[in-house]
């Protein structure tokens, strides 16, 4: 019986020893030694890939943001409106639509594709879109432009999403045709190595360009 | 189409050296970089007062394990409840309640990463490193270390010593998780996951608004979530989140973290068994036509191996093709209302993986019970959506730390004794009988996993609190609720995102469900391995149903798919399969 109990005393001083050890090793020395590397190698990067306009950050290479002037490319819709909100006058915080700012955040409405909300919140953006965007024809609004994606976050639209705007964004912004294509094209990305993934257009850098090319900033 | 054939393809190609490697670990065989690793080791074991070259048998394994991992649950409690202190904090966090604290911890421990919080602001840096990222590496070293005993009970020739867990525990993570994620980790950075102390950004538009952006530590979670087929997110959106997974690149890194480790196990098996055949061969000097290495493929995977092999990649395929092709069609409501579905079903997606990944990753992440996604399960196709949840509720498609193998070798015991009923053969397995101890086992290992998903599925509809989280509307509702179930059981974690599910309900009912389905498996499993080591070999005779045969691993997937068709086909029949009817209808 003694042995038994000194047995189970030892398991258990190992049981604590490897646990404290692996913890201070995997949670602690790991994350701040990819920490340290990160900042040495890929500054940028580790930093969160941030963009500056006139040495302010005004947005990150990754994360996408709603846009709502006629001049800029739009993003597609998003249950968290990209965590984009308005600081009022009296404190208090609400996205661009009016309605209370949940705080940072990242997902979908979570819609099956058989809830009636889910159609419902597709027909009032198109409704919305077509309006804008009067030369446009219904079917050929892209699926993308129209779905959420599944972050709230997504910084693309596809190539077809951007091409139907662009109409809208010539006679807004008053940049030529030419132009606004070319700084679409220039953000483009294609498939990698011609093969995995999609053809994506990256909504913030264009639109910081459009800013740019037409003298906002 | 091309592109996940080719996905596939590489991964076949890489699999095969980190098999190699996982088996040189597991059999304690030199590899090149033991002069460092070695040392670090001896550090470690001199540090933790461990005694690595003790021998356990199937009990004092299994009881350290649970000895063990019974410690980091406390500890990770303790971090979780005082999170709140100034210490790496930056947002001012706050302390995490008691069952969703319970709930974080279960589901951490067991690999599940079931998120009933959402990291930004649920979780302190402190939390996410000391509490989330350890035990990352510590319950995927453990599911690992659990395999690697099993095998070498079944593959072994020792008749009681399975190995010391405590050295198990430590080489695999430094060996094996550590500088994989080194590597990996400054990887993700260089396409853009960040990896930082400082707190969340608040950037001002240029259409003159704010917006708020996540920093953190977030690929060193990132890289180790993968590697160790965790699935847990820094993010509540997780692997969706352009922060998480920026790039289609870094798409692919997280694919392949998560695949090659569970696929590397079957290899490690199929080594080992080969490794005894060929010492029995020579030591008995008889000659067995089985033993040696035959063709190419036999030679890396060995040949039991490639018998698992082939049945988890045959199971695989056929999911990937159904998810693929049901997100393909698009959805029947949005095209009636005027929207163009030519690119597939994309609620719910992002554009950078657009279907064909987004369906690769989805099919993966529950094959190999991660959890981790890539785009939000509960908008998927009902069909699409079936895929995921049949793979968890089958839980042997390669599955997570080594689980899947364990769990399909269960089947392929059954399958064994299944044939051999049927054509009056003895049934045996790798060269030892079968019988009534190891059946008994193997069926009560087999049926728990149905019983915990829809026992707990008829408690959750069957009561207002469980009603509660149901967020979508008809056959959808029971799919969720079904899933949440099923990914608690199989420890793997993802959702249908839209349950409500931080409630003193679900909080607790996911918690046994993990619990049970982690300890339960792993301590009969262990003990299915203890009663095979006490056996003698049998002469392999004419009468000897061959199971590493072109023929069996066809065998497996039948045995594997009319186990989950009686079990679970009446409840999927309620959910998506009547939610699909209709919305083709």
């Amino acid at each position: 019986m003694k042995e038994h109990i000194k047995e189970m005393l030892h398991n258990s001083k190992q049981a604590f020893g490897v646990s404290l050890v692996l913890m201070l090793i995997c949670g602690f020395a790991f994350p701040l030694l990819l920490t340290g590397l990160s900042a040495i190698i890929f500054p940028h990067q580790a930093g969160g890939s941030l963009i500056e306009v006139n040495g302010k950050a005004v947005a990150a290479e990754h994360v996408g943001q709603e846009f709502t002037e006629d001049y800029y490319l739009w993003s597609r819709p998003s249950a968290y409106h990209y965590n984009v909100y308005n600081e009022n006058a009296d404190g208090t915080k609400t996205y661009t639509d009016g309605s209370e700012f949940a705080g940072l955040g990242s997902g979908s409405n979570n819609y099956a594709p058989s809830n009636p909300e889910l159609v419902k919140r597709v027909e009032a953006d198109m409704e919305h879109f077509l309006e804008k965007n009067p030369d446009v024809k219904k079917e050929d609004i892209p699926t993308d432009l129209m779905t959420a994606s599944g972050s709230g976050l997504d910084p693309h639209i596809s190539p077809e999403a951007a091409e139907i705007q662009i109409p809208r964004i010539v006679e807004a912004s008053g940049l030529e045709e030419a132009k606004v294509r070319e700084i679409i094209k220039n953000n483009t990305e294609s498939k990698l190595l011609g093969v995995f993934g999609e053809e994506t257009v990256n909504v913030v850098k264009s639109n910081i360009e459009i800013g740019t090319a037409m003298g906002l900033f | 189409m091309l592109q996940l054939v080719l996905t596939i393809l590489i991964y076949l190609i890489l699999v095969i050296p980190v098999g190699s490697y996982l088996y040189h670990i597991a059999a304690g065989k030199h590899t090149f970089a033991d002069p460092v690793f070695d040392r670090v080791d001896a550090t470690v074991y001199k540090l933790s007062g461990v005694d690595p070259q003790k021998s356990m048998d199937w009990k004092k394994y299994a009881m350290a394990l649970l000895g063990t991992n019974a410690v980091m649950i406390l500890l990770g409690y303790i971090i979780l409840r005082i999170q709140s202190l100034p210490f790496l904090n930056p947002n001012a966090v706050g302390a995490m309640e008691e069952s969703l604290s319970f709930n974080t911890i279960i589901s951490f421990m067991t690999n599940t990463n079931l998120q009933h919080y959402s990291g930004e602001t649920g979780l302190s840096y402190l939390s996410q490193m000391l509490v989330i990222t350890f035990m990352m590496f510590v319950s995927a070293a453990s599911g690992y270390a659990a395999c690697v005993a099993f095998i070498r009970g079944l593959a072994g020739k020792s008749t009681n010593n399975v190995g010391n867990f405590y050295s198990d525990l430590v080489r695999i993570t430094t060996r094996i998780l550590l500088p994989f994620s080194i590597v990996g980790g400054l990887l993700l950075v260089w396409q853009g996951v960040p990896q930082n102390l400082s707190g969340n950004v608040v950037v001002d538009t240029i259409e003159g608004t704010k917006q708020i952006i996540a920093q953190g530590p977030v690929a060193a979670l990132e890289i180790i979530k993968h590697l160790g087929t965790n699935g847990g997110g820094f993010i509540g959106a997780n692997s969706a989140t352009p922060i998480e997974n920026p790039t289609i690149l870094t798409n692919m890194i997280e694919l392949y973290s998560m695949m090659l480790l569970p696929g590397a196990c079957v290899i490690t098996f199929g080594k080992m068994v080969r490794d005894r055949k060929a010492e029995m061969k020579e030591a008995n000097a008889v000659s067995a036509s089985h033993t040696g290495a035959g063709s190419l493929t036999a030679r890396f995977f060995g040949r039991e191996g490639r018998t698992i092999f082939a049945a988890m990649g045959i199971l695989f395929v056929i999911g990937l093709s159904l998810c693929f092709f049901a997100e393909s069609q698009g959805n029947p409501a949005l095209a009636n209302a005027g929207l163009s579905q030519s690119m597939g079903s994309m609620e719910g997606k992002e554009v950078r993986f657009g279907v064909a990944q987004s369906a690769m990753f989805t099919t993966t992440t529950t094959s190999f019970t991660t959890g981790t996604v890539n785009n939000m399960h509960d908008t998927l196709t009902p069909l699409g959506g079936l895929v995921p949840m049949l793979h968890m509720m089958l839980n042997v498609v390669f599955g997570g730390k080594g689980v899947g193998l364990m769990n399909m070798i269960m089947y392929a015991i059954l399958a064994v004794f299944i044939c051999g009923l049927m054509i009056g053969r003895t049934p045996e397995y790798l060269g030892k009988k079968i019988e009534g101890r190891e059946m008994k086992l193997t069926a009560l290992c087999i049926i728990i996993h149905p019983f915990l998903i829809l026992t707990f599925s008829a408690l959750a509809v069957g009561t207002q609190a469980g009603l509660e989280g149901i967020t979508n509307p008809g056959f959808h509702g029971l799919s969720q609720v079904l899933y949440e179930f099923a990914s608690s059981a199989a420890n793997n974690g993802s959702g249908f995102e839209g349950l409500a599910d931080n409630t003193m309900f679900w909080n607790i009912t996911t918690g046994l469900v993990m619990f049970f389905g982690r300890y339960l498996s792993i301590v009969i499993q262990l003990a299915i391995a203890g009663s095979f080591m006490k056996k003698k070999f049998v002469n392999d005779t004419a009468g000897s149903l061959h199971t590493d045969t072109a023929a069996f691993p066809f065998i497996l997937v039948v045995v594997v798919y009319i186990f989950a068709a009686l079990t679970f086909f009446p409840v999927l029949a309620l959910g998506p399969i009547a939610e699909h009817l209709v919305l083709w209808a």
